[in-house]
């Protein structure tokens, strides 16, 4: 018994040596880390002899972060219908496969290998969350495809084959410190959801606070999927700042609001302003956010000669809820955008896109004004925004920048950002 | 002819390897293979829950702990081999570009090290837990509740230590696996066949535990764990065992999802993702010992393809699959197979003997 | 004491929250031994009649005293229907039910996201709710005061229930012994299914009070279903006096360690808590002994 049952357990070893050293002996030609030969970028096979262009729609259309992509992925089908309408790019139609993230980030970068690889698309428009540009950058980076990414987010990137048609914090979170300066603000709470983007943008608003003379009097975090913020509320009640910096994402946003009404601090007393609640999220807060104040670049309310039309086109697609908001704004800035730069190209290959866009002067007249896009950091110029809520769950404008504001996310501008972590996140991103 | 069947399943493992291991390179394109490789790892550990579920009766609902103790040992390796020797990974520079590396990254740093943390970790935290848990004979739906709990609690707290573990956005954009480069087809091919040589490891380990008198006591321990405490054994111990083997082949599932997917997330690791990893075992059969493996990968694939198609009609398959399953087939396909298998003996009036697999597993 | 008070009362009212959403479980887990993943769905459709209802009647005054009953009427036939449909076959394989029901909750989930806005709705609160009061210089939050007084009735109604009723007597009898009761004339299939109705329609009443505290939308429910079942079995099965305190003790402590740490880190802590406390106590706080339960 104990000898065959030793036998048994060599017999076992053996089986899995051997699988092992086959595995190893027959992939004994892939390339080491000190090989010359390495870094081999993904050829492209991007189809255009047909009179039709694929192109990736990439949006979270189940789990939680549904709730805000699903709106980005309508309306970038309605983009996609409108070129269409008006002749496609380079004469060739849209075919839009849309693909679902399923708010996970693993599933962001299969999804964005599947679309280059399998239907070999010529660009992917989406995501939504940082985490899920991240988990989609090194993939477009290893496989030289294009990524347009709709959302605001914490700056402090710059992808050759990304293209941010949201605002980096130049064009927000700056914007909205120095609404708070002009309104002589001099104390700030900071409270935002657990992950990247509200924790970068706080370290960004902790180092402008200091050379703006205002002080952070406490800051709190909640995870993304948690609704209760009474403690965190109690704390801001009791430490009685001038106003609150709100960096939290999604639904939690309402269990904030709530806790905030609920502890009976008001727009009067305790303003909040926030850059994640826009006029698709504030009308599931109902009155209670009444008052309060969003940075943001487009507003439904902006008076510009392309906003009228992009609201009524919207109202009438199939799916549409019935209002417009940045993000939404962002993402059919990204497909006319890229319209633009393959137009200029004359191509739709990867390389001559890029090259058209680093040649410079690819505007596009969006809703939000005339925006013009950085060749060198793939972002876009944008107006600055404060907006108020009103009782319609509509913004009134109350401050806006001078003028439009030229991407810059390594703040290379802004002097009070030290050079050591900005030179240390160049040299780590390249 | 009873030769024939006991050596079956190893027939049976022998045709899997061959297809995993030399037909599926053969045809398979680059893409589908990276995708086979990231079902195989989940088939890892499902094979470790069909030893702990199926034959043990402990529903481990916190797989996702183990997996992701041997995801982030693999990640946290990988991040630093492609930061290089005595540099920062890239997103603790956002926080604070001048803080030293987090003590517990520094092992990390060997090769030799995250190797043996992958087997090791999971050995000592499930040994603990499982110790703790079964000797105060919790059992049932709380030993699934725990373990849910604290799959949740890891997820949350790998959320929340941005600095120390990248948070929600958790680890990726490796450059190397052990001195190979990540990005080369035929390393990508090495690291989906050691994916699959290890699968097929695991699955010959169940099937010698299986044969075991051990094997034997676990089944005995499941279906009534009194008379075998009566027999004098302690099934705490038995029981331990099972979820210690368990654990590591999460582990191990885990640390190569990490190359081949080129992420992980506390999402990979918390509530949703442990339950989804028993979703493939119900499917397959929590008993047989092919079952959890191909269930595990049958879900993976509707995942990569029906969830692909139609997202939301995927949700619903899952949903249904789940109440399906367990309604009227609670010990999964391979029920089937076996219940054809019976029914070829009785026309033969050969008397077989009675699986395991065909028992309900009442409490 | 200064420091303390906010922390101790805004923990009482998520205690009660807690309590809100695990005192159903007390019944269908408890009672039944059924283990229903779908509660969190459950409480999410009580959220949404109260949305529903303040579309009807528009004036929150009325609408969320009208929803409550309501909510307790819609989750209780959600979870008859799960009952008729799916539980009804599994009670000698409980382990089987919280698989099935992760199916359940999945569809649920998906379905209310196809169903309502994806955004969320709103539910506006009462302006009988609006407000503060003041308890030695901590303005305490009046919809805090409103879910503790909801907690306590529903426990009251509850406990009397199963207490006073000839029903609670039927069921008591049926959990304790279900030949028995069967055998001196309790017909122990309606018993089931009448517990599974009232169990989830506490789910509902849950879920209006959640819907004045946080977002109403399909992924709401996912965030209490681990809490509720950590505090039940916290509590002792079955056991109302121990759901009470154990809900209590979990939500102050985990008011307390936030207050200290951080939200992230107090969910982890007692979280973590609550596990070691059943090693120390695997029956939790109040045990029952029966014949009828292995």
């Amino acid at each position: 018994m104990l000898n065959t049952s030793r036998r048994r357990v060599k017999t076992l070893l053996a089986t899995g040596a051997i699988a092992a050293t086959a595995a190893l002996v027959l992939s004994g030609c892939g390339s080491r880390a000190d090989d010359a030969t390495a870094a081999a970028a993904g050829s492209s096979c991007i189809d255009t002899s047909g009179d039709t262009i694929k192109l990736g729609f990439l949006n979270s259309l189940t789990g939680g972060m549904a709730i805000s992509e699903k709106t980005v992925s309508n309306v970038l089908h309605m983009a996609a219908d409108e070129i269409n309408a008006d002749g496609g790019i380079l004469g060739k139609q849209i075919e839009y496969i849309q693909e679902d993230g399923a708010t996970d980030w693993p599933t962001f970068a299969e999804k964005t290998e599947k679309l280059l690889t399998q239907d070999c698309v010529a660009a992917i428009f989406g995501g939504w969350t940082s985490s899920s540009r991240k988990a989609v950058k090194p993939v477009v980076e290893e496989l030289n495809g294009l990524f347009f990414y709709p959302v605001q987010y914490e700056g402090l990137e710059a992808s050759p084959n990304i293209y941010y048609t949201g605002a980096t914090t130049n064009q927000q979170i700056i914007p909205a410190m120095d609404f708070l300066a002009a309104e002589g603000v001099k104390t700030l709470f900071l409270a935002g959801s657990d992950y990247v983007f509200p924790r970068t943008a706080n370290a960004i608003i902790k180092l402008y606070a200091a050379e703006l003379g205002i002080e952070i009097v406490g800051e709190e975090y909640v995870p993304l999927d948690k609704d209760d913020w009474t403690t965190q509320v109690a704390k801001i009640a009791a430490a009685k700042p001038d106003f609150v910096f709100n960096t939290i994402n999604g639904s939690s946003n309402v269990g904030f609001i709530k806790a905030y009404y609920d502890a009976g601090l008001t727009p009067e007393t305790t303003p909040i302003i926030s850059v994640s609640i826009a006029e698709e999220e504030a009308p599931a807060m109902g009155h209670e956010v009444t008052g309060n104040y969003a940075s943001w670049n487009y507003f439904q309310s902006l008076d510009t000669p392309d906003n009228p039309k992009f609201i009524e086109d919207w109202k009438a697609y199939p799916g549409s809820s019935g209002v417009t908001s940045d993000p939404m704004e962002a993402a059919y800035i990204s497909l006319y955008l890229y319209k633009a730069l393959v137009e200029k190209a004359g191509s739709f290959e990867v390389d001559a896109v890029n090259a058209a866009a680093a040649e410079g002067g690819i505007t596009f007249d969006a809703p939000e004004g005339t925006v013009t896009l950085n060749g060198d950091n793939h972002h876009i110029s944008k107006p600055g925004h404060i907006g108020r809520i009103n009782a319609d769950n509509q913004f009134d404008i109350v401050w806006e920048s001078d003028g439009f504001i030229e991407p810059d996310p390594f703040l290379d501008g802004y002097d009070w950002f030290p050079a050591d972590v900005r030179d240390a996140l160049v040299a780590s991103a390249g | 002819m009873t030769k024939f069947t006991t050596r079956l399943p190893l027939i049976g493992i022998g045709v899997f390897a061959v297809l995993l291991l030399v037909v599926a390179p053969a045809v398979l394109s680059e893409h589908w293979i990276s995708n086979l490789g990231k079902y195989c790892c989940l088939a890892i550990a499902a094979v470790g829950i069909g030893l702990a579920w199926g034959r043990g009766g402990m529903l481990v609902m916190g797989q996702g702990v183990f997996f992701g103790l041997g995801a982030y040992a693999m990640a946290m390796h990988l991040t630093l081999e492609t930061a290089g020797p005595g540099a920062l990974p890239g997103f603790m520079i956002l926080y604070d570009p001048l803080a030293p590396l987090p003590a517990f990254w520094e092992p990390f740093r060997s090769e030799v090290f995250t190797l043996v943390a992958i087997v090791l970790l999971p050995v000592i935290v499930s040994a603990i837990l499982g110790y703790a848990l079964f000797k105060r004979r919790v059992k049932g739906a709380y030993f699934a509740i725990l373990t849910q709990a604290l799959a949740v609690a890891l997820a949350v707290l790998i959320s929340s230590t941005i600095r120390e573990t990248g948070g929600d956005t958790g680890l990726s954009n490796f450059k190397y696996f052990f001195g190979y480069v990540l990005n080369d087809e035929a390393n990508k091919l090495m690291v989906y066949l050691i994916a699959a040589a290890l699968l097929v490891v695991c699955l010959l380990a169940v099937w010698q535990f299986n044969r075991s008198r051990f094997g034997e006591l676990l089944v005995a321990t499941r279906d009534a764990e009194e008379r075998v405490r009566f027999l004098g054994y302690d099934p705490a111990n038995i029981k331990l065992f099972a979820f210690v083997v368990a654990a590591v082949m999460a582990s191990i599932g885990g640390a190569m999802f990490v190359p081949i997917v080129g992420i992980i997330t506390p999402q990979e690791i918390g509530a949703s993702a442990s339950i989804l990893m028993i979703a493939g075992v119900a499917l397959g059969g929590r008993a047989s010992l092919f079952g959890p493996a191909l269930g595990a990968m049958a879900i993976g694939w509707g995942q990569s393809s029906l969830g692909s198609s139609w997202p939301e009609g995927w949700i619903y398959i899952l949903g249904l699959i789940f109440i399906f399953v367990i309604l009227f087939l609670p010990m999964g396909l391979s029920s089937l197979f076996d219940r054809a298998k019976g029914l070829i003996r009785r026309s033969s009036d050969e008397p077989g003997p009675a699986t395991p697999e065909l028992r309900e597993v009442v409490k | 004491m200064d420091e303390l008070l906010p922390p101790l009362l805004n923990g009482t009212a998520l205690g009660a929250l807690l309590l809100l959403a695990a005192l159903g479980l007390t019944l269908t887990f408890g009672q039944m031994g059924v283990i229903n993943m779908a509660h969190g769905e459950f409480i999410m459709a009580g959220a949404f009649v109260a949305y529903v209802t303040q579309q009807v009647i528009p004036s929150s005054d009325l609408s969320i005293p009208l929803a409550l009953p309501l909510a307790f009427v819609v989750a209780g036939f959600l979870g008859l229907l799960l009952e008729v449909t799916i539980i009804q076959w599994m009670y000698r394989r409980p382990l089987d039910t919280l698989l099935a029901t992760v199916g359940v909750a999945l569809i649920l989930q998906q379905a209310a996201l196809q169903i309502f806005p994806a955004q969320g709705v709103p539910v506006e609160k009462p302006s009988w709710l609006d407000g503060q009061i003041d308890v030695l210089g901590y303005e305490w939050p009046l919809r805090q005061v409103f879910t503790i007084v909801l907690a306590a009735a529903c426990v009251a109604a509850l406990a009397a229930w199963l207490k006073y009723s000839s029903f609670g007597r039927r069921i008591r009898a049926t959990v304790q012994n279900r030949d028995l009761a069967e055998t001196s004339g309790v017909a122990t299939r309606s018993v089931d299914r009448i517990t599974f109705f009232v169990g989830s329609g506490l789910a509902g009443v849950a879920g209006v009070a959640a819907s004045l505290i946080g977002g109403t939308n399909s992924q709401m429910g996912v965030q209490y279903i681990i809490p509720a079942f950590l505090v039940v079995v916290a509590g002792g099965i079955g056991q109302i006096a121990g759901t009470v305190i154990a809900a209590l003790a979990v939500g102050i402590a985990m008011t307390f360690f936030a207050y200290w740490t951080s939200g992230s880190l107090a969910q982890v802590l007692a979280f973590v808590l609550v596990v070691i406390f059943l090693q120390i106590r695997p029956q939790g706080l109040f045990t029952v002994r029966t014949r009828g339960l292995a």
